[in-house]
């Protein structure tokens, strides 16, 4: 297998209340050193709550965003420049509301000849012809491309948008909430079509939501996201059920399932750890019912100790 | 409290050192010879380039600046060549008068402009509402130094009502009664505008705040209808009215230049315009520099106004 | 374009202003061609004459110049400085706005920063030195107006670039690797050009205001050349004994002033899209009741404490008419909580909204049905009535807690006028009740959180605050609108807990609306399922989610992904569902449904009881009534 993504420590500081000259007021560290591998043909997972660094992650991939350190390395290639243009021929980008990342002002087959013409200086026939075969893949007509975005629906809206991300030809596609702005009725709609993709054109998906059950039911890994930092990583079939980390076993007792009783895993009311005053230990001891003195004190790194699961805990559960 | 008022005040003083400079480069701009100008054409080059040498205008701009910034400080802005007075002392004078123009004005126009704009929002599209709509539309459109000449012909010629101009009675005692006497007029004719202006924001800031969802809340706790006008949406509107009244306090003192002239009202307005056409560069430098500075602190009063109204503004 | 127009037609006195502006603007231009006397030429002895005298309509002036003449010249040059200043003044303060909000960063920082000086002037102030320093003139004038306006056009239009540059479609077009000059050119500024529209048209007539004034003060046009200001400038000596010479020009600029505001206007709301969806619509205290003439409420049932009736509720739009709940029947008995579950666009939260009359209006109208607290219509009830019940009887929890709590209230000031607006107690004893009812919501340290601002609480908090609102006056019954919707995963699980305990110690009945089937499954006894405004199935939580009845149920179960199901693929619905303002006849899903037929397409398909607690809208049901 060879690897489509590599990830070596990379993090993202974001300096609070910027002065004109001199040094910020603080540093937020969005995301902490992260290192991941991800296989060509994989799906990857990225799972975690408001806050805890999805996006920020997810955009440095594909150059949106410089990293503060570490290193990407896409299909053997460090791209470290932050160039979304050349980030783009290799990696892209599905947003997750599907109509404000088409320009208003835009018909589609403009929004669609943009990565042809100025990744690729495909000249017009040849994107024609290039926008038929992608519009079909995708189940999208073509007399929509002389449209405007606002006559399309969300879903349909998420579909273009998915084209667009083909049409650069990349390999490797950052899925960032693709449904979340979805109906029900048609999540399952996209769902399955990027399924369909993935198998038709050898792609590999990094799958970023919050949403429990969908990650589920696309990933074959999963990466749990708590603070800007991974705290588990492992097998999408067993990473909730049978957590090793305990904020991961949090999340998955917190979704509501059909046929289990209410009940707050949690006793207590508790709040997320502040950004700008971050604990020592392990940003989780707070809310964990396993923390020890050790936790507080100290930052726990992912490892997997030989059960194919790697978590960041002192006191993992048993997997 | 005190420390977000220093705080503003601290970040004023870029701003005031910016004045500063623009007033400064715009009045080095002008042409010709300013000492010509005090000396008049048939002044000799050697007293052209003494005078030149006494008013310091021989050395490089950079130190000029400095040399008229540290006497700015020191509350000296030079000598109107025109007056023959202090700058300083003329423009201390002529600014009382036109403070008492402005802010009458102002007051008038925050008071009747969110009145007007609450009621024409919480009665949309009924009569209220359009008559005020109508009368807002005539208000800002009419130039007002127009409808200061047309009040002076109207209440002050044909009706006997108010005094055709002046800020005191030529004879007799200059007690508050004959400053409301003169005052009432230009003061109308300058609020005009602005409160056009107010009323309108306010209206629009009224009706998007009242599709608010904390709005449907207070609706759904059973909270009375004049309370959520008034008490809710209000003072949620107020959060955008507020930084436009400050906006509307330079526009009602750019208004008093014109009603100054109409109503031959004393203020500063007058003077400007004065020394402007009679090329007195000093006394508009000054004039200009101290009526700004004013004006910056007066934002700093509205900013802590909307700081005690706004909690989510860290102070 | 053609649109644009159409909407600018549509607008009456948006269509006056272009038919005098437009007049004018001809009249200015035809102006050298027109046989009038020269503006210029002074004639002493005949000064002062009146209007409408033989060889000078509109009379003259202090030099016996022809005021029409004069008028005409003036008004083509006034018009004609205004719209160059405003065109400079947009052009340029539009360039700098876009790249400062753009880049952002340093460079946004220093130009703002010298925008604010600039800005820290008053307006006139800037104009006096400008013109003080280039001497008085009409081409100094306008460069005055116009230098003065770029400040507040760069800091309009950054603040729009800044919104835009941040949107999702930007970082698609770097993406697609576009420069960054491109994505100004083509992406940016497609979407600020109305706003550098609207402000242009708004700011026109301030420009030739502004420019009359600076010519009125005598530091704009010279003589003999007149603007209008500068007519009204040298009419202001004769003010009393001749006003015809100042009404004349003073006319002239409050006619073309006005005509351009009323342009303005129409050029902002036609091209302003939040206007025309009709969003600045002030929601009236109680959804308007327009039910057919002749309405006869159906006999309330005894047992219920809230009961829907045929409920339908509409939202007209322009010409469309929008039947978000058409029909709804539902009942909640004391302490039950009942599921609505649908997508959006359903009609759930309409029908939530409808019952306490929370349904802005316009555009939303209550068209029929009743709804029965206790078996008294509240459809079409004195808004008094209403008013004493809502938050006293029937509370509401909404989704998003942020901004559904007033921003600038503290926490503990909204629920003691929560308590007061029902109850006339003292303040003191208010804020006692605001605090228990705080730690009865288990919000930690409740007497030093009754301070706080909502902006100060976490999401999870602020929703708790929202429930004790809601429990302020010891209702009957709670309406939840996808009260967790907007939380984390972790926080709902907390918040579904509290309602759950909250309700059986208090005997709560809640309406509970949500499209989360786990959610449902865990909190509710009886659930509703809506589709298309209409509910198509209805029972106990138990049996439709172990046995669906409706195809919609089924298959919408389906498609959603259960924690534990593992990886697999899911069996998508086809379609999307109907918009609500072209609903087909018969069944709404039908063209959505494997198993629909003709018959399906036909009439209303009824609510038919199916055994003895479960009723579906459907001519062939999933399972069978025997079985059922």
């Amino acid at each position: 297998m060879s690897l489509a993504l590599k990830l070596t420590g990379l993090t993202k500081d974001f300096p609070v209340g910027k002065r004109l000259l001199g040094p910020p007021r603080a540093v937020v560290h969005a995301v902490q050193p992260v290192t991941l591998d991800v296989e060509t043909g994989e799906t990857l997972g990225i799972v975690g709550e408001s806050g805890c660094g999805k996006s920020t992650l997810a955009r440095m991939l594909v150059g949106l965003l410089p990293p503060t350190e570490g290193a990407i390395e896409i299909e053997g290639e460090a791209l470290n420049a932050a160039n979304p243009a050349e980030f783009g021929k290799k990696i892209q980008y599905v947003f997750q509301d599907p109509l404000s990342s088409l320009n208003p002002r835009k018909t589609i087959r403009q929004i669609m000849d943009a990565p042809l013409k100025n990744l690729h200086g495909m000249a017009a026939p040849a994107r024609r012809k290039r926008i038929a075969q992608i519009f079909a893949a995708v189940n999208l007509r073509e007399e929509f491309l002389d449209r405007y975005p606002h006559e399309f629906s969300g879903g349909q809206a998420q579909r273009i948008g998915i084209a667009r991300a083909l049409a650069a030809e990349a390999r490797i596609l950052i899925l960032d909430e693709p449904v979340s702005a979805l109906d029900v009725s048609v999540q399952a709609q996209v769902l399955n079509l990027l399924a369909d993709l993935k198998t038709e054109f050898g792609l590999t998906y990094l799958f970023i939501t919050h949403d429990l059950a969908v990650v589920e039911a696309v990933s074959d890994r999963i990466a749990v996201l708590y603070f800007g930092a991974l705290v588990e990583l492992g097998p999408a079939e067993r990473i909730f059920n049978a957590p090793r980390h305990p904020y991961t076993k949090l999340l998955a007792d917190s979704a509501p399932v059909v046929g289990r009783d209410l009940s707050a895993p949690e006793g207590k009311e508790t709040e997320l750890p502040d950004p700008l005053n971050p604990p020592p230990g392990c940003s989780f001891a707070a809310r964990c019912p396993r923390a020890t003195e050790r936790c507080r004190a100290e930052v726990p790194v992912l490892e997997d100790k030989g059960s194919g699961v790697a978590a960041a805990c002192f006191h993992p559960l048993e997997g | 409290m005190t420390g977000y008022i220093l705080k503003r005040l601290i970040s004023a003083i870029p701003v005031l050192i910016g004045i500063s400079i623009v007033v400064f480069l715009i009045m080095a701009m002008i042409p010709g010879d300013p000492a010509t100008a005090i000396l008049g054409s048939y002044a000799t080059p050697e007293n052209v380039a003494e005078l030149n040498r006494d008013l310091g205008l021989d050395k490089p701009l950079v130190q000029r600046y400095f040399i008229w910034l540290s006497n700015l400080m020191q509350g000296d802005l030079g000598r109107s060549f025109n007056l023959n007075r202090p700058v300083l002392d003329e423009v201390l004078e002529r600014f009382n008068a036109t403070l008492i123009l402005a802010g009458t004005s102002f007051v008038l126009c925050s008071v009747l402009g969110i009145a007007a704009g609450v009621i024409s929002a919480a009665r949309q599209y009924g009569i209220a509402d359009k008559a005020i709509t109508f009368a807002v539309l005539l208000g800002i459109s009419i130039p007002s130094f127009f409808l200061g000449m047309m009040m002076i012909l109207i209440f002050a010629v044909n009706l006997r009502w108010f005094p055709v101009s002046g800020m005191w009675p030529i004879y007799g005692t200059r007690d508050i009664w004959a400053l409301i006497d003169h005052l009432t007029m230009p003061a109308l004719a300058l609020s005009v505008v602005a409160t056009g202006v107010v009323a309108r924001l306010s209206r629009s800031a009224m009706l998007e705040v009242l599709r608010q969802d904390f709005i449907r809340t207070a609706r759904a706790k059973g909270v009375h209808e004049r309370s959520i006008i008034w008490r809710h949406a209000l003072r949620a509107a107020m959060v955008s009215i507020i930084p436009v009244l400050g906006i509307q306090a330079g526009f009602v003192l750019s208004g008093a230049v014109y009603i100054e002239r109409v109503f031959q009202w004393p203020g500063i307005g007058q003077m400007l315009v004065d020394a402007i056409l009679r090329r007195d560069i000093l006394l508009v430098q000054g004039g200009v520099v101290f009526v700004a500075a004013c004006y910056v602190l007066f934002n700093i009063i509205v900013d802590v106004a909307q700081s005690l109204l706004d909690p989510r503004i860290k102070t | 374009m053609s649109a644009f127009l159409k909407l600018l037609a549509r607008n009456q006195l948006a269509l006056a202003g272009l038919i005098v502006m437009g007049i004018v603007v001809v009249l200015a231009l035809l102006t050298p061609l027109l046989p009038l006397a020269d503006p210029d030429v002074t004639n002493t002895p005949a000064r002062f004459t009146p209007p409408f005298s033989e060889g000078a309509w509109l009379g003259t002036d202090h030099l016996g110049r022809d005021l029409l003449s004069r008028l005409m010249w003036g008004t083509r040059l006034s018009l004609a400085v205004g719209f160059a200043a405003a065109t400079i003044a947009a052009t340029l303060g539009a360039a700098i706005g876009i790249i400062s909000g753009f880049y952002g960063g340093r460079v946004d920082n220093i130009i703002m920063r010298f925008v604010d000086v600039l800005m820290a002037f008053p307006y006139i102030l800037l104009a006096l030195a400008i013109v003080a320093a280039l001497g008085p003139g009409l081409m100094n004038a306008l460069i005055a107006v116009a230098a003065v306006n770029i400040p507040f056009f760069a800091r309009n239009i950054r603040g729009i670039t800044v919104g835009i540059a941040h949107k999702e479609f930007v970082d698609a077009a770097r993406l697609a690797g576009l420069s960054d000059a491109k994505i100004i050119l083509t992406e940016i500024l497609p979407n600020v050009l109305p706003v550098i529209v609207i402000a242009m048209s708004t700011t026109v007539g301030w420009m030739i205001l502004e420019t009359a004034g600076l010519s009125f003060l005598g530091l704009g046009s010279q003589p003999p050349q007149a603007d209008l200001g500068s007519m009204l400038g040298e009419a202001r000596n004769a003010l009393i004994t001749n006003p015809h010479t100042s009404i004349v020009p003073g006319v002239m600029i409050l006619i073309i002033v006005m005509a351009i505001n009323l342009l303005g206007d129409g050029v902002r709301d036609a091209l302003d899209p939040r206007l025309k969806s009709g969003a600045l619509n002030r929601p009236l205290p109680a959804t308007l009741v327009a039910r057919p003439a002749g309405y006869t409420a159906p006999a309330p049932d005894g047992e219920a404490v809230l009961q829907l009736a045929g409920l339908e509720t509409q939202f007209h739009v322009g010409r469309r008419t929008y039947r978000a709940v058409g029909g709804v029947d539902l009942q909640i008995s004391p302490g039950e909580c009942v599921g609505l579950i649908g997508e959006s666009g359903s009609g759930k939260s309409v029908t939530a909204l409808s019952i306490m009359g929370l349904v802005a209006s316009p555009p939303g109208k209550i068209t029929g049905g009743s709804v029965f607290y206790k078996g008294q219509d509240l459809v079409g009830a004195p808004y008094e009535r209403l008013r004493s019940l809502r938050g006293r009887r029937v509370a509401y929890i909404f989704q998003d807690p942020l901004a559904t709590l007033h921003p600038l209230y503290t926490v503990g000031d909204q629920l003691i006028e929560a308590v007061r607006c029902h109850r006339n107690v003292p303040k003191s004893e208010a804020r006692a009740h605001a605090i228990e009812l705080l730690r009865a919501v288990r919000i930690p340290n409740a007497a030093d959180r009754v301070d706080s601002y909502p902006h100060e609480l976490s999401g999870g908090m602020r929703q708790r605050v929202g429930i004790a609102m809601a429990l302020a006056n010891d209702p009957e019954v709670i309406i939840a609108d996808e009260p967790t919707t907007a939380l984390d995963v972790t926080v709902q699980a907390q918040i579904l807990t509290l309602l759950d305990d909250l309700r059986r110690d208090r005997g709560l009945a809640i309406l509970f609306i949500t499209h989360d089937f786990g959610v449902v499954a865990q909190l509710c006894d009886r659930v509703a399922v809506m589709y298309a405004g209409r509910i198509v199935e209805d029972g106990t939580v138990d049996d439709i989610l172990a046995a669906p009845a409706h195809p919609y149920t089924k298959r919408l179960m389906a498609c959603v992904p259960e924690l534990g199901g593992g990886r697999r693929r899911l069996e998508a619905i086809p379609g999307l569902p109907p918009v609500v303002d072209n609903l087909p006849d018969g069944c709404a899903f039908a063209d959505r449904c494997d198993k629909a037929r003709d018959a399906c397409r036909q009439g209303t398909i009824p609510l038919d009881p199916l055994g003895a607690t479960r009723r579906v809208r459907c001519i062939d049901p999933e399972l069978q009534e025997a079985s059922a």
